[in-house]
């Protein structure tokens, strides 16, 4: 089995904290929050309505109706920070056309063009009244099948449905396939919808903060106090390839995949327990090759909800102890990005290592038994640090953790 | 509904929907090519007319509905049975 070196070559996002990667780094060094309180989701009856803001791009300038008329919202997203990505990638469409280029994106739901369907279904009787997309947009795949068809990409095309892990399993499984020689690149990346019917049932398992008085203050990760996640979405698009591909293009080499690893818990549906984390993470370290010493960064996937954040912190202390690394959420900027958090927290990382700062883990006020034992800065740090960890686990106790090193 | 008025509220929302000119749609004029229907988009004009208008075309009848005047006959024709 090969063991080509897997490079991040292009990075592209649209999220509550920018539509772009200045935006967004702005945001990072600021400490700005991308959460708000939203009234139309208490008139539906929601506990709570906190999430994070963020507006649909109209894309009637770039893509034709035949193009748009399948896409969701969350494709809209992955739409614009694909384009960016492959921009800065210094890939065109000629490049496209010419090579086995493949996408795995993480998605795991589409509710929003569901549930339109089935209100036209009832209400009209007629099938026809749903349109032709609402079946391209309903389905799970939506993501990957609507930016293949746009890009013409002509390598491996899947959605990655891991949870709130899929973003980060979707750019594990593609530096897998460069790793192995079966793909020079992949376009990975994570999707989020951010509307009320996506996360309607989620609201009703008391999962989320009900803070809805500072709408800036509820996503807490780590504090003792925090009472639960806010919700938010978007995507992240990352162009990964071999080092070979990079160099011959003579592409920017931002940074390396040391390594991907991955777990279950085998265990409670949305109950973490710490076992299975730790093993995600210990994977990662040994197939990096690298002293844990090394990592400079990590950066958790805790999405402020009590045992999820506890047994994270229990997780990562198993695994590096006493030694000096910081730890953060950048969940406490933007709430929990679910299918897309595996991705946009490898870029808001990337961010970071690039330009010598860890962002503030805002809403850090006081610790609770575990996060005492970890180093949380709750303001703005000035640090160059050239390797991260980033963390994802998802509902049914899937785990991945990605090991990134500058270059 | 007068016919006149017909057509061209029937002209204003294909224009809008398919996002082409007005001017481009002519009572001779192919459905297909001058909207750039495809068998799925076909499926948005059919539903597109429905709400509209409040006439079903079925899947039999599109078949025989070539050319815009033979839409505005069509719809006209249901809307005064």
């Amino acid at each position: 089995m090969e063991n080509r070196r897997v490079v991040i070559t292009g990075m592209g996002i649209y999220s509550c904290l920018g539509k772009t990667l200045d935006e967004v780094r702005e945001s990072l060094y600021t400490g700005k929050s991308g959460i708000i309180f939203d009234p139309a989701r208490k008139e539906m009856g929601f506990r709570s309505a906190l999430t994070a803001k963020i507006e649909i791009p109209d894309l009637k300038k770039e893509l034709s109706r035949s193009q748009r008329v399948y896409m969701p919202e969350q494709a809209k997203y992955a739409y614009c920070a694909t384009v960016e990505a492959l921009r800065n990638a210094g890939i065109d469409q000629d490049y496209l056309d010419t090579h086995e280029v493949g996408l795995l994106y993480g998605n795991d739901s589409s509710a929003d063009p569901v549930v339109k369907a089935v209100d036209t279904m009832r209400e009209k009787k007629d099938t026809t009244m749903c349109g032709s997309g609402a079946i391209f947009q309903s389905m799970n795949s939506t993501v990957t099948m609507n930016l293949g068809c746009i890009f013409k990409l002509k390598g491996i095309n899947l959605t990655v449905s891991g949870a709130c892990a899929s973003g980060s399993h979707a750019i594990g499984l593609g530096s897998l396939l460069i790793q192995t020689g079966l793909q020079d690149m992949v376009v990975c990346g994570g999707a989020q919808e951010v509307n009320p019917f996506s996360i309607g049932s989620f609201d009703g398992i008391s999962a989320f903060s009900i803070r809805e008085d500072a709408p800036e203050k509820a996503s807490r990760p780590f504090d003792r106090d925090r009472d639960g996640l806010v919700p938010g979405g978007g995507a992240a698009t990352l162009v990964i390839e071999s080092y070979e591909s990079a160099v011959r293009r003579g592409a920017p080499i931002l940074a390396e995949v040391l390594s991907y690893g991955f777990s279950a818990n085998g265990d409670h549906i949305s109950s973490p327990n710490v076992e299975g984390p730790s093993r995600s993470l210990q994977m990662a370290i040994r197939r990096a090759g690298i002293d844990i010493r090394e990592i400079g960064y990590i950066n958790a996937h805790a999405t402020s909800t009590h045992v999820g954040d506890t047994n994270e912190a229990k997780a990562i202390y198993n695994v590096f102890g006493d030694q000096h690394v910081e730890v953060t959420s950048t969940k406490s900027q933007t709430g929990h990005e679910m299918w897309m958090a595996g991705a946009s927290e490898v870029i808001y990382s990337m961010l970071m290592m690039k330009n010598d700062f860890i962002a503030a883990n805002l809403n850090f006020e006081n610790p609770d038994e575990d996060s005492a034992k970890l180093i949380i800065p709750s303001k703005r740090i000035e640090k160059h640090f050239d390797t991260f960890l980033s963390n994802s686990f998802g509902f049914g106790g899937t785990n991945s953790t990605l090991i990134v090193r500058n270059l | 509904m007068e016919k006149q008025e017909l057509i061209a509220k029937v002209n204003e929302v294909l224009a809008e929907e398919f996002e082409k000119e007005v001017s481009e749609i002519t009572p001779e004029a192919d459905i297909k090519a001058t909207l750039e229907l495809d068998s799925l988009s076909l499926v948005d004009m059919v539903a597109l007319i429905e709400n509209e208008f409040h006439v079903k075309i079925k899947g039999t009848e599109v078949a025989q509905i070539k050319t815009f005047g033979t839409l505005y006959d069509f719809i006209y024709e249901r809307l005064n049975a």
